[in-house]
């Protein structure tokens, strides 16, 4: 069920995001979804991509510092209150979302999610008793 | 190992008679050789037989980097340039490098010395010795290098730089001690763990590093990382280079200085007042066998202390603790002093922290700030924008408890610290005072 998510330390400078896509297209790895959280000083960029071993390699080797992180792809209704729907079931289920980001392909007619959570096991129990589908992480890294 | 059981355990008393000796012809010979020591001497009225004991050392002015440079380059030579075969020079990077130089007497006595520390280092002559320190002015390489031949070592003169080279050479040759500073030593692991190559396949058993102020977290991490024992050397070019000090790696606890050839003092850098034994204040030397480039009195700038407590190792040589830090790299922030080595404790007392570190000081308005750059390295690394401020926060607020002063911590990428290949910088002071 779950999906691996790469992060990426960056200093809040010129070029650093352009240096990380070019490092990735150099190795022939997709970027399936990103998303960039950061302050005056530094960023944390998060990455899922079709080929985690290559990326985390590469990245490295070039220096930067990585880490590994599980987070779940949830599929969201593509119409008003879809994700509203889903922050509901985990919010009354008292599960903290430390933060999410859309992914560019749709899965169907839905759209699709990313959460970071820390009760993750949880978290995957209660949105499919409630019949939300969670998406392996196989399937997110080709979709 | 005690290398020379005769001079190294030497009764105090027996000591001290040969050093007093050692230091009236010093006082002599400096008195008929160097223009700038009679000049001084003469200036305070002093005559080389007001010297009856050791404690009419202290009525000598002091000898400092100052005047060495005043008398760039041989003027504080005490031989004549035939009798000199070696010359030395200090990097100079804050003004005119400082010059030395030795006759062969000199050179085979600092050979003796460095092979004393090997061997209280734990070295011996079945050992191969990896000599990272760099050849060439510094004295540091050829120090070493000497030292490991009078021992009748293998040594291996690898010089600094070039890592990825050492580090095959350290799989290859199998060297079983280490010499090299230690933030080089550090940057030697990570290269090797970048080369998938661990040191716990590697022969190491002993390190001896030095030529840098360097902490007991230090040790513990480059002993954890190398799987060694580390033991911390001293010395100076002004004083004769490596091998004026060594920590016994029986005890690890403070650095011998072989009294049989420098005594050491204590003072305070501000009145020049000599501090008794425990107190910490800047360490000063004389040399008493040195031809060529004897120094009375000479203020080393590193501040210490001198324990004279017997040590579980035999030797009845003064220790002198670890050097805190140095009274020229001292930072004054915003009224405060600040030592590099003080921040580098904080650092290392938090385990998530990467030994890579550099303080740069500005003044913005009149007021100065002071940037803790820190590598974020895995340990310290998470996906979540808040715990990473939350570690800043933590890093600035151990600071500011330990050492009373604020500071900005600044998180950068790895590798953004530019890597020492010899003495690491650890401070850029932009202050335009």
């Amino acid at each position: 069920m779950l999906v691996e998510q790469i992060s990426v330390f960056l200093e809040n400078k010129a070029g650093r995001l352009a240096e990380v896509a070019a490092i990735l297209a150099e190795a022939d790895v997709n970027i399936r979804a990103l998303a960039l959280a950061d302050t005056s000083d530094f960023g944390v960029l998060r990455l899922i991509v079709n080929d985690n071993q290559k990326a985390i390699r590469v990245l490295k080797s070039r220096g930067f510092t990585v880490s590994k992180t599980d987070v779940l792809a949830v599929e969201v209704e593509d119409r008003p209150g879809g994700l509203n729907r889903i922050l509901d079931i985990l919010h009354k289920a008292g599960i903290n979302v430390e933060y999410m980001y859309a992914f560019v392909q749709h899965s169907g007619k839905n759209a699709v999610m990313i959460f970071r959570i820390d009760a993750i096991d949880d978290a995957i129990k209660i949105l499919q008793k409630n019949n939300v589908t969670v998406i392996e992480g196989s399937k997110v890294y080709t979709m | 190992m005690i290398l020379d059981i005769g001079f190294e355990t030497m009764p105090r008393e027996d000591l001290e008679a040969i050093i007093l000796r050692r230091l009236k012809a010093t006082i002599d010979r400096v008195y008929a050789s160097v223009p700038f020591y009679r000049k001084k001497f003469e200036e305070n009225h002093i005559a080389p037989n007001d010297i009856k004991s050791l404690e009419d050392l202290k009525k000598i002015p002091f000898t400092t980097k100052a005047d060495l440079r005043d008398n760039y380059p041989f003027g504080m030579f005490a031989v004549p340039m035939d009798n000199v075969i070696r010359i030395h020079a200090s990097s100079g990077t804050t003004g005119k490098p400082t010059v030395v130089g030795y006759t062969a007497r000199d050179i085979n006595t600092w050979a003796e010395l460095m092979a004393r520390s090997l061997a209280a280092g734990g070295a011996t002559r079945k050992d191969i010795i990896h000599n990272a320190y760099g050849y060439g002015l510094f004295t540091g390489g050829l120090g070493i290098h000497y030292g490991a031949e009078k021992l009748g070592a293998s040594v291996i003169p690898v010089s600094g730089g070039n890592t990825k080279r050492q580090v095959v050479i350290m799989k290859d040759f199998g060297p079983t001690i280490l010499t090299a500073t230690p933030s080089y030593t550090l940057y030697l692991a990570e290269v090797a763990e970048e080369m998938g190559v661990s040191f716990h396949d590697l022969k190491f058993k002993f390190g001896i590093f030095g030529a840098e102020p360097w902490s007991e977290k230090m040790r513990e991490e480059i002993e954890r990382k190398l799987n060694l024992t580390a033991v911390d050397i001293y010395g100076l070019s002004e004083v004769m280079g490596p091998g004026v000090a060594i920590e016994c790696h029986e005890a690890k606890k403070g650095l011998h200085i072989f009294e049989d050839h420098f005594i050491p003092e204590i003072i305070d850098p501000e009145t020049g007042e000599v501090l008794p034994y425990g107190e910490t204040g800047e360490l000063v030397f004389t040399t008493i066998t040195k031809e060529a480039f004897p120094v009375i009195r000479y203020r080393t700038r590193d501040i210490t202390s001198l324990n004279p407590e017997p040590c579980i190792c035999g030797r009845t040589h003064i220790r002198m603790n670890r050097v805190t830090g140095r009274t020229d790299d001292m930072l004054i922030i915003r009224g405060v002093n600040v030592f590099p080595s003080q921040i580098e404790s904080v650092l290392m007392e938090m385990d998530e922290v990467e030994p890579y570190y550099q303080l740069v000081v500005d003044r913005e308005d009149n007021l100065d700030t002071l940037t803790v750059m820190v590598e974020v390295g895995e340990r310290l690394f998470s996906d979540e924008v808040k715990h990473l401020q939350d570690r800043e926060r933590k890093i600035a607020k151990n600071i500011k408890d330990y050492l009373g002063v604020s500071a900005k911590v600044k998180l950068v990428e790895p590798k953004v610290i530019a890597r020492s290949q010899g003495k690491a910088v650890r401070v850029i002071d932009n202050r335009k005072i």
